[in-house]
């Protein structure tokens, strides 16, 4: 039975740590907000960009000369696995399912005997992976410094992505980020980035025919690459939101757990002062009573 | 024939302009074109140069590099990589703007030593920011 001072602290101490989940939990909510905001606004660029790219992709597409970037190698050997976390932990399983989304993709990708190479943004999932695919990693992108992400960011990445590409370093690239669904769910998710699959519009859209300007093909090259950085943006964006968003809920719950210890402590702590008094009671009743 | 269109310009970040207007010049791959209603549907790439819209509230200008324009009868759609008022450019904007073309030049002489087509576009890319620059004149 711990004495009435050990349960004393332990309330404060959990009572502390309370204030800061909430804290965190509210801080979270702010920077989820700014984080979907941001979202919000880069999706109307995405759509546009990839309603088109798909327009431009079906009509150039089918012929020989189309674009490394979009008709592939020709092989599908070596794989590039873009893995996307959080720098940051205490969001719940936020960066554990992305990183066995990846684990489980590459395991089986080494299963088929092709060659996984693995390049982390983020610093946990980095961590998460190490154990089991050190000699896989290719490169890393530390994003600890990164506020608020800028395109510019996205472009760097990307950058790194079509120079290993052109450099032949691999035939496949995927990126495996969170999508944001709500503030408790969030579907860790794997796109095929490179060659690009771009959903062909529907309808109505399609039927318009467009006239290019250079021509299609130049387009194609000139946007290809752009596509790249928009993808990884879109992802980047959507992970923000996510680890907001996770870390949100995973503060709520932390919350909400310690309140709950708090109240079963206190039950505790009042049930042993009531005993220390009632023996105290007893103690003198018993006393007088052999006067 | 409608005087007026949907003239959107988006920026990967955010959407900068959603509005009706009358007429938009565009700084294409190939040359300047001024888009009004009812125009023949076109897709171009952009050059680094600065955008002219007009419309009934007035006129703007917008500096843009990268990206394309997307253009119909009842809509013209400008997604840029890079878009600002042209209020807001600074020599510092196009100093940057030089800087980046000016590395992805020396990138592109270094890389493809063999093949003059992604070098002259590096330059003529760079050029372009120059002049863009230069017809600014902030």
């Amino acid at each position: 039975m711990p004495s009435l001072k050990d349960l004393k602290n332990r309330i404060e101490s959990v009572k502390s740590t309370r204030k800061i989940t909430k804290a965190m939990q509210m801080v979270a909510a702010a920077k989820l907000r700014r984080a979907q905001e941001s979202a919000e606004q880069s999706r109307p660029y995405t759509e546009r960009f990839n309603a088109v790219m798909g327009q431009l992709a079906a009509s150039v597409g089918g012929s020989d000369s189309a674009p490394k970037l979009l008709s592939g190698t020709g092989s599908d050997q070596v794989h590039l696995l873009i893995v996307m976390t959080a720098e940051r932990g205490l969001c719940g399983g936020f960066n554990s399912n992305i990183a066995k989304l990846a684990r489980i993709k590459a395991g089986e990708l080494i299963r088929a005997g092709k060659t996984v190479k693995i390049l982390t943004v983020g610093k946990k999932g980095r961590d998460a992976l190490k154990r089991d695919f050190r000699d896989k990693f290719v490169g890393h992108v530390d994003m600890t410094e990164i506020k608020r992400v800028a395109y510019s960011d996205a472009q760097s990445i990307a950058k790194d992505v079509l120079a290993r590409f052109d450099a032949g370093e691999f035939d496949v690239a995927t990126i495996f980020y969170s999508k944001f669904v709500n503030v408790v769910t969030q579907n860790p998710t794997a796109q095929q980035i490179i060659p690009a699959a771009f959903e062909a519009p529907e309808g109505a859209e399609a039927s318009t025919i467009y006239d290019y300007e250079p021509d299609e093909e130049a387009i194609l090259a000139d946007l290809l690459p752009r596509g790249v950085a928009t993808q990884i943006f879109a992802a980047l964006l959507e992970n923000g939101a996510s680890e907001q968003g996770a870390r949100m809920s995973a503060m709520d719950n932390a919350t909400r757990n310690a309140g709950e210890m708090i109240e079963k402590l206190t039950i505790e702590f009042n049930r042993s002062r009531q005993a220390v008094i009632t023996n105290e009671l007893i103690e003198i009743i018993s006393g007088a009573e052999a006067l | 024939m409608a005087d007026t269109m949907q003239f959107d310009l988006v920026s990967p970040e955010r959407r900068l302009a959603s509005l009706r207007v009358s007429a938009v010049r565009i700084p294409g791959a190939d040359g300047d074109m001024t888009a009004m209603p009812d125009h023949a549907p076109v897709i171009t790439t952009l050059r680094p140069g600065v955008l002219h819209v007009e419309g009934p509230e007035g006129t703007a200008e917008y500096v843009v590099s990268g990206g394309f324009a997307e253009i119909n009868a009842t809509s013209l759609s400008v997604l840029a990589e890079k878009a600002i008022p042209l209020n807001e450019v600074t020599r510092a904007h196009i100093d940057e703007m030089i800087e980046d073309a000016r590395a992805a030049h020396e990138a592109a002489k270094e890389t493809f030593k063999n093949e003059p087509g992604p070098v002259d576009d590096a330059a003529k890319l760079l050029a372009d920011m120059v002049a863009m620059g230069d017809h600014i004149n902030v």
